[in-house]
């Protein structure tokens, strides 16, 4: 946590968070800190609810109970043009990409000023090709995103979701489907971006435990609730069983369960 | 007791569901009316579902006009009334065949699309991107497409009625030998404002059946292929069904 007075307090807080779809419990009392200007990793088994978090975080979904605080204002209980003004501060990468097939990367980069701001063609441009400098895409701005390599799509979504220069960068799953060299790529170009940037940044990922290595803070979460929490070599000293066959599974390669898509497909 | 349960959970979920699919269709009329204004958005959809769909929907209404022009003629001369084949084509053409084939071409072509793209961009997390944009996903997507539908069903109806009777005529006087001034002339006579009126009500509900339809079938597909193909049939299908139940309806109250 940083000490300069105003902003001592963390980017997101989340407190008894709770929220069941039918029978299941999947959220079940989270309570979570992630504090400014550093990235926070929530781990966890398949099906433990972390893709369930994250969208209580962006506002897809609402909780049944319990208070998530984004840069100081409680979020669950807000009206529509409230839950916007919220929006405005982060920006989100999605598991695959989410970019707009129909349109080029210069347009899918520059959709969200295009839609939310008045700023004339000119300064958009501009800022547009800035933002693909900074994410080593100059000379993509007229390719489609079918036409780009899964980490130049990453890359892409990571520029459309920082173009609005936002305080808060929530990432899920940034590097699935891509091999190991991509991975540590797409892992140093956030660690950067968060850098450069000064965002505080929440990350889901499956990447045990090559995410550690660009993680300030990790979140084990287990059954619904974050079982552990703190600095990265914080939790990797804890001996927390649960946390440890979660490592030793991760490690002896085990494949992501059917439950993941379960959640998946629920979390509307 | 376990049936009754089972029954009163589906009749609650159907209610659910129907009610979802009405509100669907009322937030999106009441987003075409709120700003922010995205004409662009319109005119995209206009030429999608109409413009792009003039050529197939005028070439359905020419084969139509034809083949009445030819069952109306061996009809008609039966009776030795030929004189009335131009008023046999024109109404039937312009209170029934039109609006409705005209939709169902449209459904094929367009809605069934439209379902695709939509479900398509469901599945892959699009829509929620727009969400957590602050872009409201109905207001950008489907305020769009329904009042596009509704402004082209209209017209092209009148551009399917209108090869339709030119096709009739060249078949029934053309090619048949029916009187040809008496034609046009039945036209003038005995259609109305009131049978163009009928016609292009019709389009204009059909327009927005089908678009809210398959809008919605498209945003609420499964998030997954099966799902997106899913959609699309479901939209067809219901679509098509949907446009004539309101037909029949239509026509028995505004007979």
């Amino acid at each position: 946590m940083t000490d300069n007075g105003v902003n001592s307090d963390p980017a997101i807080v989340v407190r008894e968070l709770r929220r069941r779809f039918g029978k299941q419990q999947v959220l079940d009392g989270v309570n979570l800190d992630c504090p400014r200007n550093q990235i926070t990793t929530i781990v966890g088994p398949s099906g433990c609810g972390k893709t369930v978090l994250l969208k209580h975080l962006n506002l897809l979904l609402r909780p049944d109970f319990g208070q998530i605080i984004i840069d100081g204002v409680e979020v669950t209980r807000l009206g529509s043009r409230g839950i916007d003004a919220v929006r405005e501060k982060f920006g989100m990468l999605f598991q695959a990409g989410a970019l707009f097939d129909s349109m080029s990367v210069f347009d899918n980069v520059a959709f969200p000023l295009v839609e939310k701001t008045n700023l004339t063609r000119e300064q958009i441009a501009a800022r547009v090709y800035e933002i693909l400098k900074q994410v080593g895409l100059q000379g993509m701005e007229q390719k489609y995103p079918s036409e780009l390599s899964g980490g130049m799509q990453k890359r892409t979504a990571l520029a459309r979701a920082l173009i609005r220069r936002p305080k808060i960068l929530m990432l899920d799953e940034p590097t699935t489907g891509l091999d190991p060299t991509r991975t540590a790529a797409i892992h140093e170009l956030v660690r950067d971006t968060q850098q450069r940037f000064g965002l505080s940044a929440v990350m889901v990922s499956h990447d045990v435990p090559q995410v550690f290595e660009v993680s300030d803070r990790v979140a084990f979460m287990h059954l619904g609730k974050i079982e552990l929490s703190g600095t990265v070599a914080e939790v990797m000293a804890s001996d927390s069983e649960n946390f440890k066959s979660f490592l030793a599974g991760r490690a002896s390669g085990e494949e992501e369960g059917p439950a993941s898509q379960i959640i998946a497909t629920v979390g509307r | 007791m376990r049936i009754i349960e089972r029954l009163g959970e589906a009749v609650i979920e159907g209610i659910v569901a129907l009610g979802n699919f009405v509100l669907f269709l009322l937030s999106a009329l009441l987003y075409t009316f709120a700003p922010p204004y995205k004409p662009r958005l319109l005119i995209r959809q206009l030429r999608t579902i109409g413009a792009e769909s003039f050529f197939l929907v005028g070439l359905i209404g020419l084969f139509t006009g034809m083949v009445l022009g030819l069952q109306g003629y061996n009809t008609l001369r039966r009776f030795g009334s030929e004189g009335a084949l131009g008023t046999v084509v024109a109404l039937v053409l312009v209170r029934e065949l039109g609006p409705v084939l005209a939709a169902l071409m449209v459904t094929a072509r367009a809605g069934s699309a439209m379902a695709a793209e939509i479900g398509a961009m469901q599945a892959t997390e699009q829509v929620d991107a727009l969400t957590v944009m602050a872009i409201n996903p109905v207001q950008y997507l489907v305020s769009p497409r329904v009042l596009a539908g509704v402004i082209s069903f209209p017209l092209l109806t009148c551009m399917f009625d209108v090869i339709g009777i030119w096709g009739g005529y060249a078949v029934g006087v053309g090619l048949m030998g029916a009187p040809s001034g008496s034609f046009f002339n039945g036209i003038v006579q005995n259609m109305g404002g009131h049978d163009i009126a009928i016609g292009l009500y019709k389009a204009l509900v059909f327009g927005m059946v089908v678009m809210w339809v398959c809008c919605y079938k498209g945003y609420h597909a499964a998030r997954m292929a099966t799902g997106v193909s899913r959609a699309t049939t479901d939209a067809v299908v219901l679509s098509s069904v949907l446009i004539l139940a309101w037909d029949y309806f239509m026509t028995s109250i505004l007979l």
